[in-house]
């Protein structure tokens, strides 16, 4: 069976949502311990959101020393797929696998919605189950959620293709560009600040076409690596 | 006992949401005139003896790979603070 293993950080909340996602995708979750630098032979990484060390510093910024990074950064550049969350979306920032970086809201506020996304890139691991275009429904919940970078970075991101998901109808925190998400250059590593995990199961996640709490878009980034990596 | 003091701040061209919600208020308690505020962190690092050029140079480093991002943040000032006992004067 597929391994994905699921890193807890010292004030991460949602590793066990993120566990519980990798289940009913059908692989099996491997908790992996911050202060452990054995990846366990796992197939792929996800990195929940929460609080990592209480956000102090930066968000993320104390956590990319952990020892589990050491192990999950070098495995990254070998093609490891790694799915960043929110928090863990943070956490890649701080470690440079991914460009740019979070900042406050630019409303300064929590934002707690039920997000309209689009899909950008459906040539991922963690997006290959979707279409390019694709409009999908996810819960964001932040409080340092405006993705910055500099000019460069950014029009190096959408030339290359490297924005995952992008915001739709409302842009909830400043974000550049409306990105919700991007990719490194070989698409293994995907941050992303809404989160997928909460959106798995009719009767748990966001409103969708059948109804209320229906909506189960999240799923399917937790297929798709099962499809890229048993095919 | 000495110090080092270590200035980070937000990157000109980041907009500094906390500046601006700080500037916002100064005028609700009467305090005109501030048409701009940018808010940073100051750090400060002891060690057990004098800053030397080592201690200095192990600051700058810590100021440049943990204290800040450098895609979001710039380190302003990394100094030895003069310290309050007389015996570290001038050891820096």
């Amino acid at each position: 069976m597929t391994r994905i293993g699921v890193v807890t950080f010292p004030g991460t909340l949602d590793d066990r949502d993120a566990a519980r996602a990798v289940r009913i995708a059908g692989a099996q979750p491997v908790s992996l311990w911050h202060a452990d630098d054995d990846l366990h032979q796992v197939d792929a990484v996800v990195l929940p959101g929460g609080f990592s060390y209480g956000d102090y510093l930066r968000a993320g910024a104390i956590s990319r020393f952990a020892p589990v990074m050491t192990s999950v950064v070098a495995a990254a550049g070998r093609g490891l797929p790694v799915l960043g969350i929110c928090n863990g979306f943070q956490v890649l920032t701080e470690s440079h696998l991914l460009p740019g970086s979070m900042v406050k809201n630019d409303h300064l506020h929590f934002v707690c919605r039920e997000q309209q996304l689009v899909v950008e890139n459906d040539q991922t691991p963690w997006t290959s189950d979707f279409t390019a275009g694709e409009q999908i429904t996810i819960p964001l919940k932040n409080q340092d959620g405006q993705y910055v970078a500099d000019a460069a970075t950014l029009a190096r991101l959408e030339d290359e293709g490297r924005v995952v998901f992008r915001y739709h109808e409302t842009n909830p925190n400043g974000s550049r560009h409306d990105i919700a998400g991007i990719c490194n250059e070989a698409g293994n590593v995907v941050g992303l600040m809404p989160h997928p995990e909460h959106a798995v199961e009719p009767g748990f996640g966001p409103d969708g076409p059948s109804g209320p709490r229906t909506g189960t878009d999240g799923l399917r980034f937790f297929t798709s690596v099962l499809t890229t990596l048993v095919g | 006992m000495g110090r080092v003091v270590v200035d980070v701040m937000p990157k000109p061209e980041i907009l500094d949401p906390q500046g601006k919600a700080v500037a916002r208020a100064l005028p609700r308690l009467g305090i005109d005139g501030f048409v701009s505020v940018r808010q940073g962190r100051r750090f400060e690092l002891e060690v057990d003896g004098p800053v030397t050029e080592e201690v200095l140079a192990a600051a700058r480093q810590a100021a440049t790979t943990l204290l800040s991002n450098p895609v979001i943040e710039d380190v302003v000032h990394v100094a030895a603070e003069p310290s309050t006992e007389p015996s570290a004067q001038g050891a820096a």
